[in-house]
């Protein structure tokens, strides 16, 4: 405890602090970028996986089998999977890139599952009055179906870049400089265990809580209705 | 030549044949009226034709051109010409009225905006509806979302309309409102295959009635042929049931 206290005017100087921020601006960076890649393509996997028809029934396959087994492997073994599988192709590949390639392969088959749902809780009987008028899919699913399943898709996609957050935690293994990352290499240094990843929690919390909150405040607006027409209205304008 | 012509139209769901061999014709400006007991296949019919169902077997035939259900130029084409009206009105929810009428136009035939716009407006006005442009569907009762829904489906200048029990799924004092709406269509010379429960409108406006049973035609002929004067027991039956008050 004592050791604590004593390092503590040492701990805080502003070079750590800074060292830290970056470290945070680190893990913000592979989220965010890795996530909405991840999101973006996922909507391609489900449109592909809903194709119709007979000679599209083994990419229907390959679509399933790969949301059912990326959502069965642990986070940590995908990234040791990604780092290899890169190597063994581009031997110089940035760890920042293959950090972002491994959040983004495993939130494809996370939030596809997310996208399939809420595009599901669409009436069927709106494709069909859309099909009946020669709308074909795309057309369907880019101006009936989607518009619809956005309150449904957005708060529990927000709820799962949130929480991955914190798992990208394990990208620290391989030695990507973000936040878990820092802390061992700050700890090494000989600061407390302690104090230093007691900070890190601290600024995982500060990063995690708003983005929470904002995604309940989303899922509240968008639930009733009298939030789908605010959002309406503000289209019009 | 009858303008549409459907032969010996079959369609399962699974292992249940729900259309065994339907067969009748429409003649232009014909106001043709499908009745009969519930799940005796009426909307299958208008589900078949508009290819949201698949027929197994069978001809459909519009003017001179047929309908190969199989492959989706045909169906486009078959779609092109007709149009349908849900049970469930079906208008699309992410968009106002207009959008819902304009949409298919636009997109679809590609004629050009202003000329849709303005025919848009005058269906609205055609079925009372002026003031609701820019109201969402739930926004609306159920009879003005239904007349928005044949608004939508006239915006498509169909040869043939396609009504699917369009008022049982409203209140009981805005079903003439909806009635009085495709009378009006009828005077206007629309060729129109109407799938409906309500016998006192089909008697006043239908050209023929057909009366389905199991997935069967039982009986065709005018309205006070087959009301009044039933040929077979099973149309008999029906129709002392139905006609009762």
């Amino acid at each position: 405890m004592e050791r604590i206290l004593e390092q503590i005017p040492r701990f805080f100087t502003f070079r750590n602090m800074e060292l830290l921020l970056e470290a945070a601006g680190m893990t913000l960076a592979i989220t965010s970028v890795g996530c909405i890649i991840g999101f973006g393509l996922a909507f391609v996997l489900v449109y592909l996986r809903q194709t119709p028809g007979k000679w599209a029934a083994p990419l229907r396959f390959l679509c399933i089998a790969y949301v059912e087994i990326f959502r069965r492997i642990p986070f940590l073994v995908v990234i040791y999977l990604v780092l290899f599988f890169i190597q063994a192709f581009i031997a110089d590949a940035s760890l920042f890139t293959i950090a972002v390639i491994a959040i983004c392969t495993y939130a494809i088959a996370y939030t596809a599952e997310i996208i399939r749902g809420g595009l599901e809780s669409v009436p069927r009987e709106q494709v069909e009055a859309a099909r009946a008028m020669n709308l074909s899919r795309f057309q369907t699913t880019t101006q009936i179906v989607l518009p619809q399943a956005w309150p449904v898709i957005i708060p529990p996609a927000i709820a799962f870049a949130v929480s991955f957050i914190k798992d990208t935690a394990l990208v620290s293994q391989i030695g990507v400089f973000e936040l878990t990352f820092r802390g061992k290499e700050l700890n090494n240094q000989g600061y407390s265990g302690i104090l230093v990843f007691g900070t890190i929690a601290m600024c995982y919390f500060a990063i995690s809580y708003p983005l929470t909150r904002y995604g309940q405040h989303l899922e509240t607006r968008l639930a009733t209705s009298r939030g789908r027409r605010s959002a309406r209205k503000l289209r019009r304008t | 030549m009858p303008h549409l012509a459907v032969e010996d139209l079959r369609a399962s769901y699974g292992a249940l044949e729900v259309l065994r061999g339907i067969s009748f014709s429409v003649e232009k400006g014909e106001l043709v009226a499908l009745v009969g007991p519930s799940g005796s296949g009426k909307s299958t019919v208008l589900r078949v034709l508009m290819a949201l169902n698949p027929p197994s077997s069978g001809r459909v035939q519009i003017d001179d051109i047929s309908i190969d259900y199989g492959k989706s130029g045909s169906v486009r084409a078959a779609r092109d010409r007709m149009a349908v009206v849900f049970q469930q009105y079906n208008l699309f929810q992410n968009m106002n009225v207009m959008d819902n009428v304009t949409l298919a136009p636009r997109k679809i035939k590609k004629w050009p905006v202003a000329e849709v716009e303005e025919n848009a407006r005058a269906l609205l006005a055609k079925v009372g509806l002026t003031d609701k442009h820019d109201a969402y569907p739930d926004e609306l009762s159920g009879g003005q979302q239904q007349r928005v829904a044949i608004a939508r489906a006239l915006a498509l200048k169909p040869e043939i309309l396609l009504l699917d029990e369009v008022t049982s799924a409203l209140d009981p004092e805005l079903v003439n409102e909806v009635l009085d709406t495709i009378g009006e269509l009828a005077a206007d010379g629309m060729t129109m295959i109407l799938v409906s429960h309500e016998m006192g409108f089909v008697r006043e406006v239908a050209s023929r009635v057909i009366m389905m049973d199991a997935g069967e035609i039982i009986e065709t002929g005018t309205p006070a042929e087959l009301f009044d004067a039933p040929k077979s027991q099973r149309a008999k039956q029906f129709f002392s049931k139905v006609l009762r008050h």
